[in-house]
């Protein structure tokens, strides 16, 4: 427990690492896809995408490890968030075709014209323009995380009832979403993008810059929780994860923390949603399955909690190993990742970020502290 | 000799023919009008086919309705296609079957149809077979579409030919219906009708009397109205019941899907996110039991009960022997990893067996309803599940709370280090608890496999649904899981026609949540010293 007493420099030694590193693979891919099409060293634009998605899967880790790594809150639904960015950002998406729909309809999208519905909802009124599109980004997912976490932890709910009850919320979206009269496109979801800010999302160029874009965002939320982290307000939620109640006793109010940092985490996971949609060109209710919050949460255990950069390299890993799965043997993904579960919670507490600290004896010894 | 085996095989040739069933030769006009091209000369066809309604011309306009009738442009033969799957066709002409070559179908109009209809209908009202005569007014009753019923004259004179009672008063109901749609009947007339449709009192006659609400006699308009009023609340009433038993079986499920979860989880604290899979292996082993032996489903149904809880928790015993135990004390921990084991299970299932569903074979006790009153029928498999969720609950309340074991699991939930100075075997505990809430899964499983499809993402469906209940009767708390299970359900059930399913089941889970902020520890919390931690 000695780190909590000791101050910790914003801008230590591994954050300049990992910002350093992450800025430099990302040069390196944008930089060899930018070769010329026969040499050996040029990066298919295919991988660049696909790494891109891995980028923002590695955005929401980081969003992840803020509640669960320092708060001790295990959400199981955090994909909700990342979903609801996604939608947002498919919304303007879809309104920004514009008459290029397959119906051709000025003002309605293609389901709406399919389902006969004639006027606009009011929810999907003014998303052409992208500021309010980026506005709604972080508002919709912050407010969700609000309204949630105001009920939940005002009236105490935690431990295994908070995971369970977060499970149920991105359960309860995702039976929502699938219903046509809810307007977003039901089972099919909302698909068929074009533009993005009037450049065609169909392009080599685009996909790159968006790769870029999401290596930049991915610094920038790193800084962001790592300044949280190290603040005051960072001390006080390992303290609430540690010690819930003599937090409170000491005469903190344990539930704004908790709120503060879960609508932040939340934000984050938005606009890694919102990152997300445009790389794979797809958003459906499938996001909020519960499936897909558990897949981040093993990324993050894998790579080791309570390190924000443990997040990332765990995302890295386990998206890498699902591609290469579900390539190769596909029915083996989901007893490779239930059994990356089991040995991840019985041998490997501290994921591989915790190895690797060991291994190299950094010098901080950010040890988590295990309160059950 | 001789003359006797001439006559035997003349008996054999003439019976083969008649199995050959339709060889009978139709008039040359009445086959060219079959088979022109022209919808329109099929009019003809079916009034010729209606002068004289015999056997084999019911046959063929019953064929002719369905679209089976086929005819050869060139010779204007008439074929009768084997059904609409097959590529077969039989030749009227000489009954001889030939697969696999081109002909035209005969087709009709929907408005010939629906007087082929007509003319069936009148044909097997009159026919000779009583029990033929009560399926048709039956049919005529309950079908919704109103020109089915046939015209006054035809009905009166059959009503006056019937000698059965039931028959004769059904007759007269389907005679009320027709003058009460007729605008000529008088007033009198029209209220001795309304009584006799209130009497019977189908959707049909509710419709009609709605109708009738608007007569200009403002006598017919008021008796009509009082007795539609009275109809309408019957039929409320029984939807109620209905409604609050389909609450009760889905109650029941629930109940059974979350009291093994009440035992692992509530008593025990350990969370078990595998538990929907070990229900899924109850539901699979009952689809074994009933490979392996097809003939007698109801035997394989009773013995799957004990396999089940015998596959279920012996599965349950290995998960807690090989990862629960080394994770006590870090609930977070255990739930994650019983969330990768019921992943493993999901798709061992799914490479072992198959991704698609299993059909698992209803045993005849089990089919068929219970009429209760009128329009208030009940199904025997969901009737009989309410009573084996409630033999299942006693038998577990019985062994928590007379048994050893029970003595033993309810000392190390409250009190382990105290328990173990006792000289109980905490860990031995923990074992046969773990695995009695997993056997009743597996139990669980059996009562699943009856009412759902049977397939890997059975137990899924179920975990959400199965925290929910204990967490809303309490933890820790039998009676609260049983309770709480059938709230859900009724409240699922009475919510589910005002808002849809997939919306009511939103509402109750937002309803739950805002129920857990007034009352963190469920309906019935468990008081004392085991209730705090």
């Amino acid at each position: 427990m000695n780190e909590l007493t000791v101050q910790e420099k914003f801008l230590s030694g591994e954050t300049k690492s990992f910002i350093l590193v992450t800025a430099l693979l990302g040069a390196v891919v944008v930089m060899l896809s930018l070769m010329p099409e026969g040499s050996f060293i040029h990066l298919p634009v295919y991988v660049v995408n696909l790494l891109g998605k891995y980028v923002t899967y590695a955005i929401l880790a980081l969003s992840v490890d803020l509640v669960w790594g320092y708060l001790g809150i295990l959400t199981l639904g955090h994909c909700v968030f990342f979903a609801l960015g996604g939608y947002v950002m498919g919304m303007y998406l879809t309104r920004s075709i514009g008459a290029q729909g397959v119906y051709g309809d000025p003002l309605l999208p293609d389901f709406m014209v399919f389902l006969n519905w004639h006027e606009l909802p009011w929810y999907w009124q003014g998303l052409q323009y992208f500021p309010l599109a980026a506005l709604l980004i972080i508002c919709v997912p912050a407010l969700l995380a609000y309204v949630f976490g105001r009920l939940a932890f005002f009236s105490r709910v935690s431990g295994v009832y908070l995971s369970i009850i977060t499970q149920a919320l991105t359960y309860a979206m995702m039976l929502a979403f699938f219903l046509n009269e809810l307007g977003f496109g039901g089972n099919n979801g909302l698909t068929d993008f074009k533009t993005l800010l009037g450049f065609s999302l169909q392009t080599d160029g685009m996909r790159i810059l968006l790769f870029a874009l999401s290596v930049v965002t991915l610094c920038l939320c790193y800084l962001l929780c790592r300044s949280v982290v190290v603040s005051k307000l960072g001390r006080l939620c390992i303290a609430v994860r540690d010690a819930e109640n003599r937090v409170r006793f000491i005469g903190y109010r344990v539930e704004n923390i908790k709120l503060l940092i879960f609508v932040l985490s939340a934000v984050i996971a938005g606009i890694a949603g919102a990152l997300y949609v445009p790389q794979v060109g797809i958003i459906n209710p499938s996001e909020f399955s519960p499936v897909n919050s558990i897949e981040i949460i093993v990324c993050v255990a894998l790579g080791g909690r309570g390190r924000l950069y443990g997040a990332v390299i765990g995302a890295f890993l386990v998206h890498i190993a699902k591609t290469m799965f579900t390539n190769l043997m596909p029915e083996f993904w989901l007893f490779a990742l239930g059994a990356l579960f089991v040995l991840v919670t019985l041998f490997l507490k501290d994921g591989v970020a915790g190895l690797l600290c060991v291994h190299l004896k950094t010098g901080s010894t950010e040890t988590l502290t295990d309160k059950a | 000799m001789r003359k006797a085996f001439c006559m035997l095989a003349a008996v054999l040739l003439m019976s083969t023919a008649y199995a050959g069933e339709p060889n009978y030769e139709l008039s040359e006009s009445l086959k060219a009008s079959l088979a022109d091209s022209k919808v329109k000369s099929r009019d003809q066809a079916i009034a010729m086919l209606a002068e004289d309604l015999s056997e084999q011309h019911i046959s063929l306009l019953g064929k002719l309705k369905s679209g089976l009738v086929y005819a050869d442009a060139a010779t204007s033969e008439i074929y009768i296609r084997e059904d609409a799957a097959s590529d077969c066709y039989i030749r009227l002409a000489d009954a001889q079957q030939i697969c696999g070559i081109k002909l035209r179908r005969s087709g009709v109009s929907t408005l010939q149809k629906k007087k082929i209809e007509a003319l069936l209908l009148s044909s097997s009202l009159s026919s000779s077979d009583p029990e033929k005569r009560a399926a048709a007014v039956k049919n005529l009753l309950e079908s919704e579409a109103q020109s089915e019923i046939p015209s006054e004259q035809i009905l009166e004179q059959i009503i006056s030919k019937e000698n059965r009672r039931d028959i004769y008063l059904n007759l007269k109901v389907a005679m009320a219906l027709i003058k009460s749609a007729d605008e000529k009947t008088g007033p009198q007339e029209l209220i001795d009708c309304i009584d006799i449709l209130e009497d019977y009192g189908n959707a049909r006659c509710i419709s009609a009397l709605a109708a009738l609400k608007n007569h200009p006699n403002p006598e017919v308009a008021s008796h009509a109205a009082s007795a539609a009023a009275n109809l309408e609340f019957k039929q409320e009433v029984a939807d109620f019941f209905e409604k609050i038993f389909f609450g009760l079986s889905l109650g029941s499920v629930l109940v059974l899907a979350a009291v093994g979860l009440a035992i692992t989880f509530g008593v025990m604290g350990v969370i078990n996110m595998a538990h929907g899979e070990l229900i899924m292996l109850g539901a699979y082993t009952v689809w074994g039991l009933q490979q392996l032996m097809p003939q007698s489903l109801s035997t394989a149904l009773f013995l799957s009960i004990p396999c089940a809880f015998m596959v279920s928790a012996s599965v349950g015993m290995l998960i807690e022997h090989l990862v629960i135990r080394h994770l006590s004390g870090r609930p977070l921990e255990t739930l994650l990893a019983t969330f990768g084991i019921s992943l493993i299970l999901q798709q061992l299932v799914r490479t072992l067996f198959s991704p698609l569903n299993r059909a698992v074979a209803t045993p005849e006790f089990l089919q068929g309803s219970v009429q209760i009153a009128d329009n208030l029928s009940i199904t025997c498999n969901r009737l009989s599940i309410i009573f084996f969720c409630l033999f299942v609950f006693a038998v577990i309340l019985l062994v928590m709370k007379k048994t050893r074991l029970g003595l033993e699991v309810r000392a190390v939930s409250q009190n382990r280090p105290i328990a173990r100075a006792m000289g109980i075997r905490a860990q031995r505990v923990d074992l046969m608890t773990f695995g009695l809430g997993s056997g009743i899964a597996g139990v669980a499983g059996v009562a699943l496999s009856q009412i759902t499809n049977v397939g890997p993402n059975l137990g899924q469906s179920y975990i959400i649904d199965s925290f929910m209940v204990v967490v809303f009767g309490g933890s820790g708390n039998l009676f609260g899981t049983l309770a709480g299970g059938f709230i859900m359900g009724i409240a699922n059930k009475l919510l589910e026609p005002v808002s849809g399913a997939m919306l009511s089941k939103i509402i109750i889970l937002i309803a739950l949540i805002l129920f857990i902020q007034k009352h963190p520890r469920g309906l019935f919390p468990q008081r004392g010293r085991a209730a705090e931690d």
